[in-house]
């Protein structure tokens, strides 16, 4: 936020970059979006899939394009405009890097895609073993991981490239946070790769029989927290640094933030048995170590919480209002560009308190797989952190593409975020309270021979189906509206916000730049959670699994 | 902001010219959530075998 | 780096309710017993059928040991045995779950008995059942086309 290009465009050849991961996203929530709604529906039970298509080939395609594809996109799209905005253009070099990454990710989507397409892979996102998918739904997968890593080769050159131009300087502080996100991918991707690479693909081509499951759910949850957090901190760095900024006032504290970044590059990795609290072949004492560091990376969100209250309330205090909570009146009520990561950051209280119960060790008992979990991150992911995407997305789309946002466009922006927000009470609420009576997550609609209790949750599954119908709905405008800024809004100028810190707040302490202490301590701490009982899975391992096509 | 100008004084925020005790209560009725939802649950596994 | 007063404030109390969630837990766990189902133990998937306990699956009374029965489950997709069980009200009992194949979930709806099975490992959990009533056992992760249909059932009687 130091430069003089603040007031800036993003140049023209990194819009363009940018703008082919948002296609590709958008695209993701359309067909998605589609599956969700189809997925409501069975477990209505008022409804049959046609074609003899399954339940869990649909569930599969939900999962990878808006748990996955979605996702990964958007935030590699945003991470190279707010590097581009706020550390200068890319090079011809870096830009180039930045496509081949696109390709190689765009090309792994693609495969993997037609395998889910053709049922060679319906083993929803996260490909447990050993359900055998085809050799090249794992490629697909590992594809989109190495063009993700191309990507983040552009944040971290460019990163270095300010750096060495601005020595003593902390960096501008959107791209200090995309820069900790992109290192926290890095280290986490190899647990998934690892996993992929040596395990899997091997036995999915028949060059091993069997393969070894405790070890593979642990590498795949290695990376599965992070993962989590990897989708979270894009809407975190909206919420400290735009947020701000598109309400009128300034950034509440620039170190602060930055020491909440920290904080999640250094505890959100070593936690991934908070996945695996219900499972054999893990010590329960490890676990109980993961979860104390699970605990520990909720107090960075609790830090983040205190800012943005701080920011409203100053906000509306600078603007007149007194009384406790006067200046929630004096918020933009009436700016899509607010209001939608606003809804968001509502849905992150109840989303975060879920979060807490299904961390907590044995509690997690009451809620494993149940379909409270789903739920739970219908509200972290699927709102907090895609109604963020979408409120970046209403003025980085016409920034990107030399157009501007409507009042029209603004309005449909706003009936999309509260057409969300109804249809997501109806459909998480529901999952929640059906949950803690027991009905299972990825699961068909089934009446379980009868149970009595199985009876019970049928009418908790006509409400998701309306809470889910009305959300597709709101994923169809979202589209519209995407399309609409892409290629019809009218040609202007569409500000690219950007909080400054206050004036009063103090340079950011340079250590925070020191990355060989912060990846250090990563380090350490990965090593600390992980090594001994990761060698205690390998020494003790069972004869490997033979698994198979089940579908 | 040119660079020249970049200047940061150390001193901290001025307290008392914005209050925020609209913030501080907001952030105790979120902690009552994150409470009342923890303990929920938990007593709902002490119920249960 | 200032911080306000108030947010220390905040700080101060989330981090105390961190630690109290934490002890709670931690004394539930590792005083009381209760901690999740972590069996080390394991077993040849292929060779379930003929391993003990698992070569007879069911409900059977044991001597000696700080439960009163063990309850035995054998999962492949997409079938639990033993189909249903009786087991005596109050009974302290060691449940006992393997799979034969890939992955299953063992949850009985309702209850605190909710582990994962997996191919390779046995999964282990003592509880006491202490309410009557029929519970409905059912697979609680994605393992093939007919996950949904499978399931077993717990009755708990006097
Ligand atoms: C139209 C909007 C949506 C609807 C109706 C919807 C509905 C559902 C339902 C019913 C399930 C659970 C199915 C089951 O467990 O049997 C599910 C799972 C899931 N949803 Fe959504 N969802 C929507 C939007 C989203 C969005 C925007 C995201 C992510 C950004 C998302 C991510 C996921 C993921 C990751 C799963 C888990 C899949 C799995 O368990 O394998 N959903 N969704
Ligand atoms: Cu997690
Ligand atoms: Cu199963």
């Amino acid at each position: 936020m130091l430069k003089a290009s603040l007031s800036s465009k993003v140049d023209p050849r990194d819009a363009k970059l940018s703008m082919a991961h948002f296609y590709v996203a958008f695209t993701a929530l359309l067909v998605g979006g589609l599956a969700g709604l189809l997925q409501v529906l069975v477990r209505s039970g008022k409804f049959q899939l046609p074609f003899g298509i399954g339940y869990y080939q649909v569930l599969t395609v939900h999962g990878v394009l808006l748990g996955l594809v979605l996702t990964t996109f958007f935030i590699l799209g945003f991470h190279l405009a707010a590097v581009s905005k706020t550390s200068g253009t890319l090079t011809n070099k870096q830009r180039t890097v930045g496509w081949i990454g696109f390709w190689i990710a765009l090309v792994g989507t693609v495969m993997a895609a037609v395998m889910v397409l053709l049922n060679q892979a319906s083993v929803l996102f996260t490909f447990y073993a050993p359900l055998k998918a085809h050799a090249l739904f794992y490629l697909g997968l590992t594809l989109v991981v190495v063009g993700s890593w191309f990507n983040s080769a552009v944040i971290i050159m460019k990163y270095a490239e300010w750096r060495r131009a601005n020595p003593g300087q902390p960096s501008p502080l959107l791209t200090f946070m995309a820069l900790i996100n992109t290192l926290m991918w890095c280290v986490a991707t190899i647990g998934v790769a690892s996993t992929v690479l040596i395990q899997l693909l091997p036995w999915s081509l028949g060059i091993v029989d069997t393969v070894n499951v405790g070890i593979s759910r642990t590498l795949f949850w290695y990376f599965g927290h992070p993962l989590v957090y990897f989708w979270l901190l894009p809407a975190y760095m909206a919420w400290y640094v735009v947020v701000p900024k598109v309400i009128g006032t300034k950034v509440f504290s620039d170190s602060l933030a930055r020491m909440s970044f920290i904080l999640f590059l250094l505890f959100s990795i070593p936690v991934g048995f908070h996945h695996q609290l219900l499972e054999p072949g893990i010590d329960p004492a490890w676990k109980f170590l993961q979860v104390i560091l699970t605990f520990l990376v909720v107090i960075p969100s609790l830090m983040t919480a205190f800012s943005l209250f701080a920011t409203f309330e100053s906000f509306g205090r600078s603007k007149g209002a007194t009384g406790l909570f006067g200046w929630l009146k004096k918020l933009p009520w009436g700016d899509a560009r607010f209001t939608v990561p606003f809804i968001g950051m509502v849905a992150f209280i109840p989303g975060g308190a879920g979060g807490m119960v299904n961390a907590s060790h044995q509690m997690n008992q009451v809620v494993h797989n149940t379909i409270w979990v789903t739920g739970h991150f219908h509200l972290t992911v699927a709102t907090a952190v895609v109604l963020t995407y979408f409120g970046v997305t209403f003025w980085l789309v016409p920034h990107l593409t030399g157009r501007t946002l409507t009042k029209k466009m603004n309005k449909l922006a706003l009936t999309q975020g509260i057409l969300w927000a109804v249809g997501m009470t109806f459909m998480s609420g529901a999952m929640h309270a059906a949950g803690l009576l027991g009905a299972p997550r990825r699961s068909s609609f089934s009446e379980y021979g009868g149970a009595a209790q199985a009876a019970e949750w049928i009418p908790y599954q006509i409400a998701q189906a309306v809470g889910g119908s009305i959300l597709f709905i709101a994923v169809l405008l979202m589209v519209y509206i995407f399309i609409n800024l892409a290629f019809f809004a009218p040609k202007g100028e569409q500000e690219f916000p950007v909080g400054e810190a206050t004036n009063q707040a103090e340079k950011a302490p340079m250590v925070f730049e020191n990355w060989k202490l912060w990846l250090g301590i990563t380090v350490l701490l990965i090593l600390f959670a992980y090594t001994i009982p990761f060698i205690d899975l390998i020494q003790n391992a069972p004869p490997g699994a033979k698994g198979g096509r089940f579908w | 902001m040119a660079k020249a100008e970049m200047k940061y004084d150390t001193q901290p925020e001025n307290e008392e010219h914005s209050s925020l005790k609209g913030t501080l209560a907001s952030v105790f009725i979120l902690g009552a959530i994150l409470v009342v939802t923890w303990v929920g649950v938990y007593f709902l596994y002490l119920d249960r075998f | 780096m200032h911080m306000h007063k108030f947010e220390k404030i905040w700080l101060i109390f989330g981090v105390t309710a961190l630690l109290v969630f934490l002890t709670v837990l931690g004394v539930s766990a590792f005083y009381l017993g209760n901690q999740p189902p972590s069996c080390l133990a394991t077993v040849d998937p292929e060779k379930v059928d003929t391993t003990a306990p698992f070569n007879e699956p069911g409900l059977k009374k044991v001597e000696g040991k700080d439960w009163d029965y063990e309850l035995v489950f054998v999962a492949q997709a997409f079938a639990y045995t033993p189909g249903d069980v009786e087991v005596p009200l109050g009974a302290k009992v060691k449940v006992i779950a393997t799979t034969k194949d890939v992955i299953h979930g063992f949850e009985v709806a309702g209850t605190n008995i909710n582990m994962m099975v997996e191919p390779g490992y046995i999964s282990e959990l003592v509880t006491t059942f202490d309410k009557p009533g029929e519970y409905l056992v059912l697979c609680n992760e994605y393992c093939g086309s007919g996950h949904h249909m499978m399931t077993s059932k717990i009755k708990v009687v006097e």
